[in-house]
């Protein structure tokens, strides 16, 4: 395997060089905006230079007061953490059935799970934020959490589905044969089995839900506007948008939480010996 | 039936044999997620684009369907279709045709790949506001680009490369680019290395081999992530607001659902025009699909 | 060590969406017994065997111990021990693990669980791999824990759904003397799910041939294998030519039939006759390679109270060790034969048969009644 890749040398064609330099020109792009961006967050001033004429932290001082950032980012993770835990105990149940069982009007189940992540979240956003208005749930927390669930809950049943198939259900059985019953199965052996899958879903809708836009944006407010909602709405405002050192600033702040999140995040996870443990059994 | 075998199946049986036991009670969960939050909210919408405001009806006629009236016959908001379509189609087809080498390069094993491939996939979180905070300094008339070409005399006065059509295609490039990648990417690993080595064997040059033996194979996969691309290209909804022109060439569809919803407050007509997006990106969606399935047949092959 | 007298199947029978997967079957196993259902794949009995397990529910018939209920019990309140075709180990605990799975959803008390497990993983000679997880060890040793697994709740049935086919062939021959000394040394009641007849005929006590979910036989390997009750049992004993012919003539327990397309002019065979047969009957003639002899042409083999002469040509050779296995072309058919000196590749030759070696069958299976099901004991 190795060998054959390599009697092969990367550099052998023109077409090779260029992929790379597409990739390089993406990756231009990529570090130059990351960069620009914290650069901007800890210039001074900057205009007509190639840098900014001084460095300090007093923009992030003042976007945080500015912004209410503590608020802001305690409302980013609370609710990411929310949305993630109620899509976990929903979907996955919910992909256990589908994965394990064939009942009448399965493929109508499935469709209605695969809507909401094929339609534009515009799409069942808006009716679905004027429902939220009209039960008087608008700006509120609750909604907020109640429309990230729209495409999480139909994501983690998504991936989770895949993944709980691979997993032999001969394995169930032999569970039950040696005297265990429903709930011990479970807890016993499919809880321990599902664990990798369940984190690394879990890690997708963190993400999703922390860079979730348009459905945040149409019910949240004051107080329940997650980061990335308020940045767009520092950048929006009326006359002109705020500084654009201070979005700078609040932009460096989302990226470090959604970062902190996912290392947090990935530390729990370890996934990749389980998973060979179940594809191992299953493939000899 | 057979004389020996007196029919013992209780109804729980004979519903268990159709697949329908307490095991089900799993699903009602999700269910009952699905139909409050999707499915009502979804009708009531439906049911809101027959109930147009007094305004609208006055303006546009038609009675109930004064909304549907309105946005087929309002060009400000009936362009908006062809503006976003503009977007989305392109921005989409990039996407996957570019990640289709790069993946068959990534594919190989050397050093840095882990490196490389987590570069590219960096932007999936970083989020499109962050990118479009990035590009207007980095890509503006003062940003680093123009002032790298103008340095290098390359240019004479600095590109407009964003607040415009070119401003919200980057951002859609940016981060589509790596959720195509890793879409493809696990496509490709699911054929079977052994069946490129078999056709070497049989003589097959490179671009034989991809022609024939990796891109059939990888044709479904193709069309699947070009629907998902293009589903987030064509909800594109901050970019378009922050790099693009918002009322002017990159004026799309979800600009115009959320200028009827929050600025306008007009519910019916946000409704109609979000609806209308869902309906014309069925219809690619469903093209799409249609196409795959009338010229691919058969297993993608490699891989359960 | 099985504390039940019998087990009792009547007219069990599972329906999958209108179609009989099992139907009507009846049998009784006695403690100690080790019983295989055999047949092709399809044929319903990996379904009999989760039926029997609790892990499908019947649509028809019941099952009883010692005259008591059970197929309306879950499977884990059967308290039958069971080994997957695909082993099924739990891939996150370690042998160890695995083996004391069941002991402690039985609430047996810690030390006992310790020393049962050791009892168990001993006796499948893994002691040293006590503590690996089941992805660290070979195919042939995740079987051995798959069975510690079952044997170490003592249960009153062992289920077996084809435990040696994911192993290679000599692996296969290992793992069966070592099931058969299992349940010899510990009395374990068996059953054994496979499709293949050496591994049937060699482990069980008690065979049962299914096909299209009904019994066609049952018997032990001896009666299986000499007198077959159709030629699809036969097929699965062994008879490698089944031809299909025409009855000639049949008295007196004998047959002469015509085979289809053996040969040009028609060639008349002489055969044992299973069940009633008439002239003008579609029949199955079915004879062992090793009954056939092979002989050269103008020998005259059917004046010495053979069963007739097939003349054919010799196609394929291969040396299977003391023997040679000859292919036969004879018209249309190919026959299959043995010779203890090689024939020419190409040579035209004959085959003969003794009377009592060729078995007739009618050609219908539908019609076949599986043989009273008790053993003579």
């Amino acid at each position: 395997m190795a060998t054959s890749t390599l009697e092969r040398p990367l550099a052998a064609r023109p077409s090779t060089w260029f992929v790379w330099a597409g990739m390089a020109a993406f990756g231009v792009f990529l570090l130059g905006i990351l960069v620009a961006v914290v650069v901007d967050s800890f210039g001074r001033q900057w205009f007509d230079t190639w840098l900014p004429d001084g460095l300090t932290t007093e923009r992030y001082v003042e976007a945080w007061d500015r912004f209410d950032l503590g608020e802001v980012v305690g409302v980013t993770v609370g609710v990411a953490v929310l949305v993630v835990v109620i899509s976990v105990l929903v979907g996955v149940p919910a992909a256990y059935v589908l994965a394990r069982r064939d009942f009448p009007g399965k493929r109508a189940v499935m469709l209605l799970f695969l809507l909401p992540v094929l339609m534009p979240p515009i799409t069942y956003g808006i009716p679905l934020a004027t429902v939220m208005y009209s039960f008087g749930l608008g700006r509120t927390l609750t909604a907020v959490v109640l429309v990230n669930l729209v495409p999480s809950v139909p994501f983690v049943i998504l991936t989770m589905t895949p993944f709980i198939e691979q997993i032999n259900p001969a394995i169930e059985s032999a569970a039950r044969m040696c005297g265990a019953r429903t709930r011990q199965v479970f807890t016993r052996i499919l809880a321990p089995l599902l664990v990798p899958g369940i984190l690394a879903a879990a890690i997708l809708v963190l993400v999703r839900t922390v860079g979730l836009f348009e459905l945040t944006f149409l019910v949240s407010g004051p107080g329940s506007d997650t980061l990335v909602v308020a940045i767009y709405r520092g950048m929006t405002a009326a006359g002109g948008g705020e500084a654009r050192q201070l979005i700078s600033a609040m932009s460096v702040i989302y990226t470090a939480t959604m970062l902190a999140m996912l290392v947090v995040a990935l530390r729990f996870v370890n996934p990749t010996q389980l998973v060979a443990q179940v594809k191992e059994t299953r493939d000899d | 039936m057979s004389s020996a075998g007196r029919a013992t199946a209780s109804l729980r049986h004979r519903l268990a044999e159709r697949g329908i036991d307490s095991t089900l009670f799993l699903l009602v969960p999700g269910l009952v997620v699905a139909v409050a939050l999707f499915v009502y909210p979804f009708s009531y919408g439906i049911g809101l684009t027959i109930q147009p405001t007094a305004a609208m009806r006055e303006q546009w006629g038609g009675g109930a369907l004064a909304n549907y009236v309105a946005f087929f016959r309002d060009p400000f908001v009936f362009d908006s279709v062809w503006l976003t379509m503009r977007l989305a189609l392109p921005a989409a087809l990039f996407n996957v045709l570019a990640s289709v080498p790069v993946a068959m390069v990534l594919r190989h094993r050397f050093r840095g790949k882990r490196l490389l491939t987590s570069l590219l996939v960096l932007p999936i979180t970083l989020g499109t506001v962050l990118t479009a905070q990035g590009l207007l300094i980095f890509a503006g008339r003062q940003g680093w680009i123009n002032r790298v070409l103008l340095e290098l005399g390359m240019i004479d006065e600095p590109l407009k490369l964003v607040n415009n059509y070119l401003g919200v295609m980057l951002s859609l490039i940016i981060t589509g680019f790596p959720f195509a990648f890793l879409l493809i990417s696990s496509y490709l690993s699911g054929i079977d290395p052994s069946l490129e080595q078999a056709a070497k064997t049989l003589g097959a040059g490179w671009w034989q081999r991809f022609r024939r033996i990796v891109l059939p194979l990888l044709a479904p996969g193709l069309a699947t992530t070009f629907v998902l691309t293009f589903v987030l290209a064509f909800s594109v909804f901050p970019s378009a607001r922050l790099v693009g022109d918002a009322m002017g060439e990159t004026r799309v569809m979800s600009l115009m659902a959320f200028r009827a919803f929050g600025e306008q407050n007009d519910y019916a007509m946000a409704s109609t025009i979000a609806l209308m997006m869902g309906a014309v990106e069925l219809v690619v969606v469903v093209a799409v699909l249609g196409l795959r399935s009338l010229l691919y047949r058969g297993t993608t092959g490699g891989k359960g | 060590m099985s504390d039940f007298e019998s087990l009792e199947l009547r007219g069990v029978g599972r329906r999958f969406g209108g179609v009989d997967a099992l139907a009507g079957l009846d049998l009784t196993i006695r403690a100690g017994e080790f019983v295989a259902l055999l047949g092709p794949s399809g044929c319903g009995k990996s379904t009999a065997l989760n039926c029997l397990a609790g892990l499908l529910p019947l649509t028809h018939g019941e099952i009883r111990l010692d005259g008591r209920r059970i197929d309306t019990l879950p499977p884990e309140r059967r308290g039958f021990g069971m080994v997957f075709q695909s082993y099924a180990l739990f891939p996150h605990l370690s042998v160890e693990k695995n083996v004391a799975f069941g002991l402690q959803m039985q609430g047996v008390p810690r030390a006992e669980i310790g020393s049962r497990v050791r009892a168990a993983i001993d006796l499948v000679k893994l002691g040293e791999h006590a503590k690996k997880l089941p992805g660290q060890l070979s195919g042939g040793q995740q079987q051995r824990v798959a069975i510690a697994r079952a044997v170490v709740l003592e249960p009153s049935l062992v289920l077996m759904d084809e435990p040696l086919s994911n192993l290679d062939a000599k692996l296969r021959l290992d793992m069966r003397t070592e099931i058969r000394r299992l349940h010899q040394s510990l009395g374990l009641t068996t059953i054994y799910v496979t499709h293949d007849q050496e591994e049937a005929l060699s482990l069980a006590d008690r065979l049962v041939v299914m096909r299209e979910g009904r019994v066609q036989q049952v018997g032990t390997p001896d009666e299986l294998y000499e007198s077959p009750a159709s030629w699809y049992v036969a097929d699965f004993m062994g008879y490698r030519n089944i031809l299909p012919a025409t009855v000639v003539a049949a008295s007196g327990g004998e047959a002469v039939v015509e085979l289809a397309g053996a040969a040009d002019g028609g060639v008349r065979l002489t055969g044992r006759a299973v069940g009633a047969l008439s002239a003008g009957d579609r029949v199955r003639v079915a004879v062992r390679p090793e009954d056939l002899h092979v002989g050269s042409t103008g020998g005259g083999g059917s004046t010495s109270g053979g069963a007739g002469v097939i003349p054919g040509t010799v196609s394929v050779v291969e040396y299977h060790g003391r023997e040679f296995a000859v292919g036969v072309q004879a018209g249309d058919t190919m026959l299959h034969a043995r010779a203890a000196t090689a024939p020419d590749v190409g040579g035209a030759v004959t085959l003969t048969a003794p009377v009592d070696r060729v078995l007739v069958f009618p050609e219908s299976l539908d019609a076949v009644v599986p043989q009273a099901q008790e053993v003579a004991a």
